[in-house]
């Protein structure tokens, strides 16, 4: 168990849980799930508020197995290895937010730092613009946490508190599984055309969550902390992770046929570079200000950190104001308040950063 | 004269800076508290790198680095 341990803690560690998204990512889109979307956290909560019926939008309603499975896979492995610590405290209401805005940045672009490294090996340029706003969010991040800023201690908490999140994914599971109405023509919903419609199969989408939040609990695999640590010391540990995604990803893509290089056409994406690379700017500093991508805080809420939970609560209902405002982007470009929303995104995220400084 | 970094309860990357900057000013041996593996891995990993050694304990259920050089 502890060489197992060091193995997972090691850089083979970080890479093969890389590898292992960047294979099964596309392998998800090959069964079934939306074009470079093989896996997309955002993408997949939106999807998960809309089959709950927190926003309406039609094409974007399925309640993703894969979400509930990183939670629950993240359980297990910390369940396994001692790891499951409840505990919460942290500014949970700030995280919230940073929750919101950061769901609200990586809609103008249309996918988790997660999927834009899916687009880049699917070929899709438009992921350039996107991963460089990404880069500069956290850098504005690091430059806060350089000043200080931090959103103070959590604590230990009772048990409850850690199970509340694995509890609320084995809910929407059973939801799925059953596939639950609450009355005529009300939710649960499921997207009959649009990405929403297009899903692998559920045991294949639950298995292949349930074995990315296991490595990804043991490697603390996380796309924000690999761009902010070689930002803030030179450590390129996690950064490992990141580039066996992405060759993997791409490998994989050109054995099943789905690496078409280019701007235009692309699946689910628009090609406005400057809020491509603006809403993932916004997304960047909220992910920097909140210690973790999206992916990473599914998997925090797994091992019982009540602060990521509410994290990834704040995302599902950013993702219900994205779409009820008309935040969110199309393929015919950013929605008509999506820019706007960044800007004021921004503003709250800097705000945040200037005002949870701890004074040395 | 040890330095003692009370990290528990920050999670990353507060512990590896508070660590760090204890490190930077130099009054070793210097004990780091953590509360989570995640942070007991990334203190290690930074330290290490830095050349320095690292002694872990694991007190109740947190743990405890002990940074020399």
């Amino acid at each position: 168990m502890a060489k197992l341990s060091r193995f997972f803690a090691s850089r083979w560690g970080i890479i093969t849980a890389g590898a292992v998204v960047g294979i099964l990512a596309p392998i998800l889109q090959k069964l079934g799930n939306p074009g470079n979307m093989g896996i997309c956290v955002a993408c997949f909560e939106r999807d998960i508020a809309g089959a709950l019926g927190l926003h309406r939008a039609a094409v974007v309603q399925y309640l993703r197995p894969e979400i509930p499975g990183f939670i629950l896979g993240s359980l297990i492995a910390a369940l396994i290895f001692g790891e499951f610590r409840p505990r919460s405290g942290s500014a949970p209401i700030v995280r919230f937010f940073l929750g919101v805005f950061a769901m609200i940045g990586a809609l103008v672009f249309l996918g988790c730092p997660w999927r834009a490294l899916l687009r880049l090996a699917g070929g899709d340029w438009n992921a350039i613009p996107a991963l460089l706003g990404l880069a500069a969010g956290i850098a504005i991040g690091v430059w806060f946490l350089k000043q200080g800023y931090n959103l103070g201690r959590s604590h230990k908490a009772s048990a409850v508190t850690g199970w509340i999140m694995p509890a609320f994914a084995i809910v929407l599971l059973l939801f799925r599984i059953f596939r639950l109405r609450f009355s005529e023509g009300g939710p649960i919903f499921f997207s009959e055309s649009g990405p929403g419609s297009m899903y692998a199969p559920l045991l294949v989408s639950l298995a292949v969550g349930l074995a990315i939040g296991f490595l990804a609990q043991r490697t603390r695999l996380c796309t924000m902390g690999a761009i902010r640590d070689v930002i803030l010391m030179g450590d390129t540990h996690l950064f490992g992770g990141v580039a066996a995604i992405v060759v993997f990803a791409f490998l994989t893509n050109l054995l099943l046929g789905q690496f078409h290089p280019g701007f235009a056409g692309q699946p689910v994406a628009h090609t406005n570079h400057l809020w491509n690379f603006g809403g993932m700017v916004l997304a960047g500093l909220a992910f920097a200000l909140a210690g973790g991508c999206p992916g990473r805080q599914l998997f925090l809420a797994g091992e019982g950190d009540g602060d990521a939970g509410v994290f990834v609560l704040g995302m599902i209902s950013g993702a219900a104001f994205a779409h009820n405002f008309a935040l969110a982007s199309s393929p015919a470009g950013p929605g008509a308040f999506g820019p706007a929303a960044v800007i004021v995104g921004l503003a709250v995220c800097i705000v945040i950063g200037f005002a949870a400084r701890e004074k040395a | 004269m040890a330095t003692i970094v009370d990290a528990r309860g920050f999670s990353c990357p507060q512990p590896v800076i508070m660590a760090r900057q204890a490190i930077q000013a130099g009054q070793f041996p210097i004990e780091v508290l953590v509360e989570t593996a995640t942070s007991r891995e990334n203190v290690r990993r930074m330290a290490e790198k830095a050349g320095l050694k690292v002694r872990i304990e694991e007190v109740g259920d947190e743990f405890k680095l002990t940074i020399t050089k």
